[in-house]
């Protein structure tokens, strides 16, 4: 059904004037493929029965809604915290890894590619490949491979081949232009897991529902915990968009549910070292969708910076670009000191590491003019274990007492 | 001027078109590359616009790109590199970019300026040809300005006539299912895929490219469509010349059947 006042894909792919499916011809058969099956694949009773037991006894889903007293006192609302770090291998990822390879098996591919910024979704990506014994090739910019380490040795453990990307500024778009690259190289016998809410259609749609989990599990868990079926703020970090399409997928209609987005301002909106794509970008095509991008005049892409991995994107899914646009949601940017301020003061605060994307969700949260009994929901999307030399490093560069 | 498509119907076979990235290795090269493929001999001219990101090329084309990219190209500059030469060459001349470069430029002010400049034709790989029939189709008409759309070994039947149908130009078939650049021979599948679609009867005239890169594999394309199109083998032997003419005329002789 079109509906025009939808947030939800239409039939031709697109989320108000974004989205859309962009791509050279090498790759059409492939995408076309996806297209035509994913949506009956995804509802075959048999695709539902392993989708949701392997959530539930392999990732240990639902994940918990946490209270957290100190930072609610602090801020002067209920601030529960959706605990996706708790996932088997730290971070939302996996929800959708899972999905795409019981696609890929069903669609008979004998091989998988796959993108990563921060590495959690090459090891969630890894993780299933080695799962369901599928050979498995991870893109990752050669400047994540140093500063994600942790997260390459994950991926070679679990048996996957990390291939560096050397191009642009050698992070995760350069490892998505190299995941496409090998993709049309190899289309016939590939599948290719995008790890955001990006790409061409299906990509961003099919990658929303495999994280919609996420807002289905917040609206029984809150309502256990307060008797309300919904929060009056989610609010999710954005790189690509996939914890964050998850995590408002099941309000999006809502209007009693403010959904906020927190983007990486790097070292400030106006420094040139930004990734605060809704900002800084303008409308074009990025990976294969029409959104928001930063560009220069001529549609060059501008190179992004933010200090974290997953976050250092100079695009944004389509769907968020259109919840911005239409004023559905709200960004705020964070930088990089106010991340870290936010990784401090959770790990000291309340005993849980985030990773260093989720903690731009945390930075903005003294910029929301909260009521006192508002429930508020922060998608906290990962773990920081991936970030612990980033952390320590930074900490002794910047001279903080702890 | 005749048109892209009037040039290679006239000429029947061996038509050779030659791509290279407009910028490499240097800005004032690309007026001097034109001139000298004119003067070789060289049939058609297919001008790449240098992209940050572009999906579809190898290594070869991605490091021409940043090149000139770095030596400051831009789309206007390359506009007038065109209008330039028009001045004493006759060759038709096919700009290759994605389609994020027409867009930000700004689709009709992008085909208008690139008609006056004296470039008769576009591709663009990543533009979908249904939007092309909605929204470009129209534009290109007023315009004069030719088009050409890629087939590969994956694509359907049915896609292929909807692509003859809409390409003014010419029908670019890639000769396997890769990213430019790749010099892996030329199989017996590859041969079936070409012989089927010679005999499809379509109505635009054909040509070969993507791993087209010495005598023996032109001269397949040759046989199987009017011609072949040449890029990354010829981008690389520019990368260490320094004497384009002499480069391009033993470059010539390389790809020439005795
Ligand atoms: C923990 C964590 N959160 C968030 C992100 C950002 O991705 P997305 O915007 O798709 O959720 C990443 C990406 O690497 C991540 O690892």
């Amino acid at each position: 059904m079109s509906n025009n006042n939808s947030y939800h894909v239409s039939e031709s792919g697109h989320y108000g004037e974004f989205g859309g499916a962009y791509i050279p011809e090498m790759l059409y058969a492939n995408v076309e493929e996806i297209r035509t099956k994913y949506l009956d694949i995804i509802a075959e009773p048999d695709f539902q029965e392993e989708f949701n037991s392997l959530l539930k006894d392999y990732v240990g889903r639902p994940s918990p809604l946490y209270l957290a007293k100190t930072i609610s006192e602090k801020y002067g609302a209920n601030i529960y915290l959706k605990r996706e770090d708790l996932n088997h291998t730290g971070a939302h990822k996996i929800n959708n890894t899972i999905g795409q390879i019981l696609l890929a098996k069903r669609l008979g591919k004998k091989r998988i590619i796959a993108e990563t910024g921060a590495g959690q979704h090459g090891v969630a990506t890894a993780t299933v490949c080695a799962l369901m014994n599928l050979e498995c090739i991870v893109y990752m910019g050669a400047v994540d491979i140093v500063r994600q380490a942790p997260n390459v040795a994950r991926m070679q453990m679990l048996g996957a081949k990390v291939v560096p990307a050397e191009s642009g500024s050698k992070t995760l778009k350069d490892a998505t232009n190299e995941a496409i690259r090998d993709w049309i190289n190899n289309a016939e016998i590939t599948h290719y897991i995008i790890g955001s809410a990006i790409g061409p259609h299906p990509y961003p749609d099919m990658v929303t529902r495999f994280q919609a989990i996420v807002s289905e599990e917040i609206q029984w868990q809150l309502k256990e915990k307060t008797g309300k079926d919904h929060p009056d703020y989610v609010i999710a970090c954005v790189g690509g968009g996939s914890n964050a399409a998850g995590a408002f997928y099941h309000f999006l209609h809502d209007d009693r549910v403010k959904l906020i987005l927190a983007e990486a301002a790097g070292k400030g909106i106006d420094s040139g070292h930004s990734a605060a794509t809704s900002i800084l970008g303008t409308k074009g095509i990025i990976h294969g969708c029409m959104t928001l991008l930063m560009q220069t005049a001529d549609g060059q892409i501008v190179e992004p910076y933010s200090l974290s991995a997953g976050l250092d994107y100079p695009g944004i899914g389509p769907m968020h670009a259109h919840l911005i646009k239409s004023g559905r949601a709200t960004v705020y940017a964070a930088t990089d000191d106010e991340a870290m301020q936010a990784v401090i003061q959770l790990s000291r605060s309340e005993g849980i590491i985030p990773a260093l994307e989720t903690a731009h969700a945390l930075a903005i949260l003294d910029r929301i003019p909260f009521k006192e009994d508002d429930n508020v929901v922060v998608n906290l999307s990962g773990r920081g274990d991936k970030d612990l030399n980033t952390y320590l490093t930074y900490i002794e560069d910047h001279k903080i007492q702890l | 001027m005749k048109t892209i498509r009037q040039t290679i119907i006239e000429k029947g076979n061996n038509i050779l078109n030659v791509y290279f990235t407009a910028g490499h290795p240097t800005l004032e090269s690309t007026e001097i590359i034109m001139k000298s493929l004119a003067d070789t001999g060289v049939d058609l001219i297919e001008l790449g616009m240098p992209y940050s990101d572009p999906l579809a090329d190898g290594p070869t084309i991605q490091r021409s790109s940043e090149i000139a990219l770095k030596n400051g190209q831009t789309i206007s500059n390359i506009f007038q590199n065109v209008k330039n030469i028009r001045k004493t060459h006759q060759i038709p001349i096919i700009m290759m970019g994605y389609f994020n470069q027409m867009l930000q430029y700004g689709a009709e002010r992008f085909i208008s300026d690139a008609h006056l400049s004296g470039i008769q034709g576009l591709i663009i790989p990543d533009m979908p040809m249904e939007i092309y029939e909605r929204d470009y189709q129209n534009l290109f008409i007023e315009y004069q300005m030719e088009i050409s759309f890629l087939v590969t070994p994956m694509t359907s039947h049915e896609r292929i006539f909807q692509a003859d149908r809409l390409s003014s130009a010419f029908l670019y078939i890639v000769s396997q299912s890769s990213i430019t650049g790749n010099q892996s021979g030329i199989s017996d599948e590859q041969l079936a895929y070409f012989g089927a679609i010679q005999s499809m009867n379509l109505q635009s005239p054909t040509l070969i490219g993507f791993g087209i890169h010495d005598k023996e594999t032109r001269e397949i394309a040759n046989k199987y469509s009017n011609g072949a199109i040449v890029g990354s083998a010829f981008i690389r032997t520019l990368e260490n010349s320094k004497d384009y003419s002499a480069t391009i005329q033993s470059f010539m002789s390389r790809l020439e059947s005795q």
